[in-house]
C-alpha cells in the first residue's frame, strides 16, 4: 500500500475512456478466421507468432554461440532459419502500420496513454523494464505451453486441441491476476 | 549458388559440424509476408493493437479481445473442419502436456499483462507506432533463449507430465468430429452472445 505522504497515488484509469477498434471485432475476428483457412490451404500452416522470436533468438545464437546453440534441444528440434513464421510478424508490423496510417491512427510514442495515466509521465525507464520483463515471460511461457495466443487461443482452439484450450485458459487466468495488480485502485 | 565467392568465405564457422538449414523458398516467405500483412492490418483495425484494450481485456471491463478471438475460432473451426472433410488441408494439432500448458500458460499470461501485448498484438502494435512494443520483442527474443537453455530439462520432466500427444475435444468425448465442431461453434456463439448482452465493450 503506498501512502500519500511518501508517494503519489497512482491514478485510477478506465480503459473504456479510450478509443475502442475502428471495425466490428466480429467482422475482424471472422476475417481471422477465413485468413486461418488460408494459411492451412496454401501455406500448410496455422498462424502463430511466438516462434519467430526463436527463430530470431536462434540466429542471434548460431552468430555469437553456435557450438553453445546448437547443443540445445530446443534449437535440435526447431533449427533457427527464416521461415515462414519470422515474415508473418515482419508482415504483421506492416500490415498494422497500413491500418493505422489509413485510419489516421498512428501514435509515435514510446508510453501508451493508459500507462502513462496510471504510472505518470516520468515511467519511460519503468515501462521499458516492465515490457521486456514481460516479453522475456511470455516467451519462456509461450515456448513451455507449445504457443501464444495466436498458435493455441486461435489456431490450437480452432482445431479443438485441448492442450490448446487449457494454455489458452491459463493465458487469461495468469493475465487477469497480474493485470488486477497492476491496476488496482 | 553455382560457385564460392571470397565475400562469403569469413562468414563460414571455423568448425562447420553442420550447415545451417536453408531459408524458406522464396514463395514461402512471400506468402508469409502477405498473410502477416493481411493479419497486422486486421489486428489494428479489430482495436487489439491498443495498450488499452488489451489490457481492458485482462481487467475484463473490455472484452474487444475476446470478441476478436472467438469469432476467428467460430469461423475458422467450421472452415477448417470443411476443408479437412473434402480433404485439402491437414490438421497442425500441438500436443496436449497438461503440466507444460498450464504452467506455461500462466507464465505467459503474466507475462502478457505486464507488457500488455502479445507476441502478434505487440508486433501490430508497434506498426502502430508504439515503440514500448520494442522492449516486449527484445524481451521475446531473450526469453526465447533462455527457455532453450532449460529445453533439455522441460522436455525431460516438465514435459512427461500429462502428456496426452495429440489430444482434442472429440478423442476426448468419443464423438463424431462435425458435431463436437458444430457444438464448439455454438457454444462460442453463446459466449459471445452473453457478453454482447452484459459488456459495455
Amino acid at each position: 500500500m503506498m501512502s500519500a505522504t511518501t508517494a503519489p497515488m497512482l491514478a485510477v484509469v478506465d480503459p473504456l475512456q479510450y478509443s475502442g477498434p475502428a471495425w466490428s471485432p466480429y467482422l475482424v475476428g471472422g476475417l481471422i478466421g477465413v485468413l486461418s483457412m488460408l494459411t492451412f490451404y496454401f501455406s500448410k500452416k496455422p498462424i502463430g507468432a511466438s516462434t519467430a522470436y526463436a527463430r530470431v533468438a536462434g540466429m542471434i545464437g548460431e552468430r555469437v554461440a553456435p557450438q553453445h546453440t546448437r547443443s540445445l534441444k530446443y534449437f535440435q528440434s526447431n533449427p533457427p532459419r527464416i521461415g515462414w513464421e519470422l515474415m508473418l510478424v515482419v508482415g504483421v508490423i506492416l500490415g498494422a502500420f497500413l491500418a493505422a496510417w489509413s485510419g489516421s491512427e498512428l501514435t509515435g510514442r514510446l508510453l501508451p496513454e493508459m500507462w502513462q495515466d496510471r504510472f505518470g509521465t516520468d515511467s519511460a525507464t519503468l515501462r521499458m523494464a516492465v515490457a521486456l520483463v514481460g516479453g522475456i515471460m511470455m516467451a519462456f511461457g509461450a515456448r513451455m505451453a507449445g504457443g501464444c495466443t495466436s498458435g493455441h487461443g486461435i489456431s490450437g482452439t480452432l482445431q479443438l486441441a485441448i492442450g490448446s484450450w487449457v494454455s489458452a485458459i491459463c493465458f487469461f487466468i495468469g493475465g487477469i491476476i497480474a493485470a488486477m495488480l497492476m491496476f488496482a485502485v | 549458388m553455382a560457385t564460392t565467392t571470397p565475400e562469403i568465405e569469413p562468414e563460414t564457422p571455423p568448425v562447420e559440424t553442420q550447415k545451417l538449414p536453408a531459408a524458406a523458398s522464396g514463395q514461402t516467405l512471400a506468402l508469409g509476408l502477405m498473410f502477416g500483412i493481411i493479419f497486422g492490418f486486421l489486428l489494428q483495425k479489430g482495436g487489439v493493437a491498443k495498450y488499452h484494450v488489451l489490457i481492458g481485456q485482462l481487467l475484463l471491463e473490455d472484452f474487444t479481445v475476446l470478441k476478436v478471438m472467438l469469432s476467428a475460432v467460430v469461423v475458422g473451426s467450421i472452415g477448417i473442419h470443411f476443408l479437412h472433410r473434402m480433404g485439402w488441408v491437414q490438421l497442425h494439432v500441438k500436443p496436449t502436456r497438461y503440466a507444460s500448458n498450464a504452467l506455461g500458460g500462466l507464465l505467459f499470461g503474466v507475462g502478457f499483462a505486464l507488457s500488455a501485448y502479445c507476441p502478434g498484438t505487440g508486433a501490430a502494435a508497434l506498426g502502430q507506432g508504439n515503440y514500448d512494443a520494442l522492449f516486449m520483442m527484445l524481451g521475446m527474443v531473450v526469453g526465447s533463449y533462455l527457455f532453450a537453455e532449460a529445453s533439455g530439462w522441460i522436455s525431460r520432466h516438465l514435459d512427461r507430465i500429462g502428456d496426452r500427444g495429440k489430444l482434442t475435444l472429440h478423442d476426448w468425448i468419443h464423438a463424431n468430429r462435425t458435431l463436437v465442431v458444430l457444438a464448439q461453434a455454438v457454444v462460442l456463439g453463446i459466449v459471445l452472445a452473453i457478453v454482447e448482452m452484459f459488456a459495455v465493450r
